[in-house]
């Protein structure tokens, strides 16, 4: 099975508080990683490639430092990498990036796509838009896939901690829920070893792409700034000592039933 | 001016809430018109339910739809709006799984997760999301002139109230071929584990914040001294990790709960997780200030939870 997986390079906030620069995010604090479905997604690519045979492929819409991400993809087990990477196609919107990606498929051959169920703006729309514009069948939010033959039984999570259980037909595009697996780690030797491999760069021309139809000239949907909201009326902070604070909270707890 | 349609979601013949908060957003984007669009096998309740908040209802009724395929669903839907509308759907594993290859088939804009409506300005249409997990907000200006698909969460914004008295239109034989290469076999739901936790009266709920396994331990003691009455939960990330089963994930992918107090250790309070919290009293620890569990909790504490979580089984046993 040929699979081709779609990885992003994304700002990693954690749960760290996030700072911003007047309307937009504060670059000097952020540092990049792969967004966490995609892993996943990289993770079951492997595992399906170990399984049934097959070659894995990552694809990545990206500047010049999405590079590293592909490189660690690479070295849990991805075979190949593909980096598409113009200034044109900065400040895509999702069908931007999902019509590059569509150009990139038809320049391959591949059974099985995925991407993670989402990334860092949260739409997690290019899966489901990369699927339409091929006309390929599409499950979005998969937990579990099962290899047959010229399809595949795959699990959705869904409402309430259920799984819809469905049979797709090859080929086709899927996007990861995170917890489908266990993303093998990589260590800095792995990285190492696959530092020096030559990475294919696609640009528009090569991709054969009117560079009007992506990018921030073809994008209809545009972010205008980030801003924390105004808080809300919101929790009522227990302020104080450490000390001070847990026996406010002890009091809550008692005269909630808790204690 | 667009015309303005509403994807209605509903189980046994009941219509979901959001769907009154569809037709309110259609509203608030400048709609005077709204129709409803319910799909299935056997849809009349659902169809003359959805009436009540829509001014149109139209109905698509066959055996292919009754269960929501969104393959299937999307081809049906795809077929009835004219070019150029607007479509509303309700945020959640549905619209995900729908809603994107939509705009591609009707050639138009994709807002998902809208947590705001500011308006419409010509063909320009201003929402308010949120982005990296819900830590940050943002403006999206949308070219709408040929459309759009937009997703909204849930409890974005207020319902309208009902008494529209919308009439029923049968579209059934204008929705064409509904054939897909997907085929929906069947809903398994989760077999119940060791634990329950939506008897428990107390949750001592961890999320990310715990950061390590080993740290888990911690939310074990608390959970102790508090007694019987209490049970530990947590977000999806542990689980994720394996660090927790799934039978202890709060959530709408996991459970919904009802406790007294739920104790929200290192869990920042994505829309998901809050959604599986039903009443009680929410009491949030997090080291971040702008978590958005403070917005929805009763009471806030700005902590590192490593250091609060000892501290507060220490004072309880010595209570």
């Amino acid at each position: 099975m040929e699979i081709l997986v779609c990885v992003k390079n994304v700002p990693d906030t954690g749960e760290e508080e996030i700072e911003l620069d007047g309307n937009d995010l504060d670059y000097d604090e952020l540092t990049y990683v792969v967004n966490e479905w995609d892993n996943y997604a990289v993770e079951e690519a492997i595992q399906i490639a170990d399984k049934v045979g097959g070659n894995v492929t990552v694809v990545t819409v990206g500047d010049e430092e999405a590079d590293e991400v592909l490189r660690r993809e690479m070295a849990m087990g991805a075979g190949n990498a593909i980096h598409l990477e113009d200034e044109a196609f900065e400040n895509s919107d999702a069908k931007g990036v999902a019509t590059i990606l569509k150009a990139a498929v038809d320049k391959g051959k591949y059974d099985l796509i995925l991407t993670g169920a989402q990334a860092d703006a949260g739409y997690g729309a290019v899966g489901g838009m990369l699927a339409a514009m091929l006309d390929y069948p599409y499950a979005s939010l998969v937990n579990k896939i099962e290899a047959g033959d010229g399809k595949l039984t795959v699990g959705r999570e869904i409402e309430g901690g259920n799984t819809e259980m469905n049979e797709i037909e090859l080929p086709c595009v899927l996007s990861i829920q995170t917890g489908i697996n266990e993303p093998r780690y990589v260590g800095i030797k792995g990285i190492k070893q696959v530092s020096g491999v030559d990475i294919p760069k696609f640009a528009a021309s090569d991709l054969g792409l009117d560079e009007s139809s992506v990018g921030e000239e073809g994008a209809i949907v545009k972010r205008q700034d980030y801003f924390i909201p105004e808080a809300g009326e919101g929790a009522e902070m227990l302020e104080g000592s450490d000390d001070e604070i847990i026996e406010k909270l002890i009091e809550i707890l008692k005269a909630n039933g808790g204690l | 001016m667009a015309q303005f349609f509403a994807y209605v979601q509903h189980a046994d013949g009941v219509i979901e809430d959001t769907a009154a908060e569809l037709a309110a957003a259609a509203k608030a984007m400048g709609a005077d018109s709204v129709t409803a669009i319910v799909t299935g096998a056997g849809v009349d309740a659902a169809a003359s339910a959805a009436g009540e908040f829509f001014n149109e209802v139209y109905k698509i009724d066959n055996e292919a739809l009754a269960y929501p395929n969104a393959e299937v669903v999307r081809k049906a839907v795809a077929a009835v709006v004219p070019e150029g509308s607007v479509v509303l759907m309700s945020h959640g594993t549905f619209s995900m799984d729908m809603a994107p290859g939509l705009s591609v088939k009707t050639n138009s804009a994709y807002i998902a997760d809208v947590t705001g409506i500011d308006g419409v300005d010509g063909s320009t249409l201003k929402v308010v999301r949120t982005e990296l997990g819900g830590n940050v907000s943002t403006h999206v200006h949308a070219d709408i002139a040929n459309g759009a698909v937009i997703t909204l969460r849930p409890g974005a914004v207020e319902p309208v109230a009902g008494g529209v008295g919308g009439a029923v239109a049968d579209k059934t034989a204008d929705a064409g071929d509904l054939s897909a290469k997907r085929k929906f076999i069947e809903v398994v739901t989760p077999e119940a584990g060791g634990v329950d936790i939506t008897k428990a009266e107390i949750l001592v709920s961890v999320g990310r914040g715990i950061e390590d396994e080993e740290n888990i331990e911690l939310a074990m003691e608390l959970k102790e001294a508090i007694g019987s009455k209490a049970e530990v939960s947590c977000s999806r990330p542990i689980v994720d990790a394996k660090w927790l089963e799934h039978s202890r994930q709060v959530g709408t992918s996991g459970l919904t709960v009802k406790p007294n107090v739920y104790l929200a250790l290192g869990i920042s309070g994505s829309f998901q997780h809050l959604g599986g919290i039903k009443g009680g009293i929410l009491i949030a620890v997090n080291k971040n200030p702008n978590a958005p569990i403070f917005q929805a909790a009763d009471y806030g504490i700005e902590a590192d939870i490593l250091d609060f979580i000892p501290a507060l089984t220490e004072k309880i046993n010595d209570l």
